[in-house]
């Protein structure tokens, strides 16, 4: 399968100081992969060189376009949609307005793809008038990704959607994001904590040790490696 | 009881005006953290422009209009020059520029028009109404202030580049993720402070005379006003200027001379950051590390 991102020996940087040395990464068009790693890897920092949101080394490649250098609105332009780590809803706006800034670059069809997002997630068109700050974490989790699908992206990068939440909703938000990736034909790029699940719903895995690449390849194989189930499946 | 209405009514039509440079102040200060010293002096020179074009014969509300265009477009061509380059600065250093920024056009001012005290002629007549309670140039002021109120609420509600700008304000890179240019919302919105201050110079302009000092009050009753209301809060910007316009004018005439109503600004500034620093609509301002 032809890949839709590509990191061709990126470096990128936090503040000044670089944190990723240098690393290959692909996603396959209409996969799911996920990059794993423990605390301070560099995993969000890779997802934010992607958008453009720090500094970086080397090229990125998105659908043939060079993301490198580009600004974080015009990469949003393209159809690479973040969900970032704490979800960066606009917590003081409506439910229903950070939908419609969602849908900024497509402003034409933001209607409907608004009616879209209440079908996923019907728990938001109940709260459509409520600030997004008064959301709880799941909520807020949903609202952030319907925010990301507003664009209609090609790509969707999730940073941590697991983050802060209670397991039986870490499982219904997983669910939707199966959905979703067939459903809306989006290819996904996923950073996680809870290896085990992401593991189970990646075709493909990274692993990310202090700014490097330590071991690739299909999800499959690296669930069954065992020094990562000693170290991050804990079994 | 008469008198006291008429200074009521009297107060709100100053306030009006105070209301609008407050909230100029409050947008700049929601989009950019930087109170911008400079917004009565841009306010004035749009003035000036204003009565150029009614010595050239343009009819009042037509000078008025080309006013408030050429005052956005200025208001946008000062963020992009002037104050992108001191975006990431200090706030001091940003501050500094808002100051060099007043006194520029402060003296551009005064070395094309003079400091000659002008005429400014008021669109509105001046006659009594009900029963000599206002006056209908009173009512006018009033009645244009709530009627760019009003455009603006519906501006920023129901329009994409309005609520654009909202986001960008709160949460510029989750804004910047949308897809929203940042950087114009930005812009825009200092071109909507410098249009929103322009119609508080002309209107203010028929009472006060135009010279340029004449915004220099203003301005301080304007912070006043937007303090009190919580300098985060577009409601509160309004409301608190309409109380300072009115207790200013109350105190001016049954309290202490008119000479010293501008210490009424001062004391309710001190009065607010003492007890109410977010004041009656603001919010805490907490910041990420």
């Amino acid at each position: 399968m032809a890949s839709i991102l590509e990191l061709r020996a990126v470096k990128a940087f936090y503040g000044q100081s670089e944190v990723v040395h240098g690393i290959d990464v692909a996603v396959e068009e209409g996969g799911m992969t996920v990059l794993l790693g423990a605390n301070g890897a560099g995993k969000t920092t890779t997802l934010r060189a992607i958008c453009g949101l720090v500094k970086s080394e080397g090229e990125i490649l998105f659908a043939g376009e060079r993301l490198d250098r580009r600004t974080t609105e015009a990469i949003a332009g393209l159809g690479v949609a973040h969900v970032p780590e704490g979800r960066g809803t606009f917590v003081g706006l409506t439910v229903e307005e950070n939908l419609r800034l969602g849908g900024y670059t497509r402003l034409s069809a933001a209607r409907e793809n608004i009616q879209r997002m209440y079908g996923y997630f019907p728990i938001l068109a109940q709260r459509r008038r409520q600030q997004a700050g008064a959301l709880s974490g799941g909520e807020q989790q949903m609202l952030a990704m319907a925010r990301a699908l507003m664009m209609s992206p090609r790509l969707l990068v999730l940073d941590e959607p697991s983050f802060g939440l209670a397991p039986r909703i870490v499982e219904d938000i997983f669910t939707i994001i199966e959905r979703i990736r067939q459903e809306e034909k989006v290819s996904v790029l996923l950073v996680e904590q809870n290896a085990s699940l992401a593991l189970e719903l990646a075709d493909h895995a990274y692993l990310l040790e202090t700014g490097y690449i330590v071991t690739s390849g299909s999800a499959k194989t690296l669930a069954d490696d065992p020094q990562i189930r000693r170290s991050y499946l804990g079994y | 009881m008469h008198q006291f209405l008429q200074q009521i009514f009297s107060g709100l039509a100053a306030g009006a005006i105070y209301a609008s440079l407050a909230l100029a102040l409050v947008m700049i200060y929601r989009a950019t953290d930087l109170v911008n010293f400079a917004q009565g002096e841009m306010a004035m020179f749009s003035t000036y422009i204003a009565w150029t074009l009614v010595n050239a014969e343009v009819p009042f509300w037509g000078a008025f209009l080309i006013t408030l265009v050429v005052s956005f477009v200025g208001g946008m061509l000062i963020e992009r020059v002037v104050i992108r380059p001191v975006e990431n600065a200090p706030v001091l250093a940003a501050v500094v520029v808002t100051i060099g920024l007043l006194l520029i056009f402060n003296s551009t001012a005064g070395w094309i028009y003079s400091y000659t005290v002008q005429d400014f002629p008021s669109p509105f007549p001046d006659r009594p109404l009900f029963g000599a309670l206002m006056t209908t140039r009173d009512l006018g002021v009033i009645a244009v202030t709530l009627a760019m109120l009003i455009l603006l609420f519906v501006f920023f509600r129901f329009t994409a580049t309005g609520l654009a700008m909202r986001a960008a304000a709160q949460n510029p890179d989750s804004a910047r993720l949308c897809g929203i240019r940042v950087g114009r919302m930005l812009a825009i919105g200092w071109g909507l402070a410098a249009a929103i201050g322009a119609t508080a110079g002309i209107m203010v302009a028929p009472v006060l005379f135009l010279d340029p000092n004449m915004m220099g009050g203003v301005l301080i009753y304007a912070f006043a006003g937007a303090l009190l209301g919580g300098i985060t809060s577009p409601v509160g910007a309004v409301v608190g200027g309409l109380i300072v316009g009115v207790t200013e004018n109350l105190v001016g005439t049954y309290l202490i001379a008119s000479q010293l109503k501008l210490t009424v600004a001062f004391a309710l500034i001190i009065l607010v950051l003492v007890f109410r620093p977010n004041g009656l609509f603001g919010t805490a301002i907490v910041r990420r590390v």
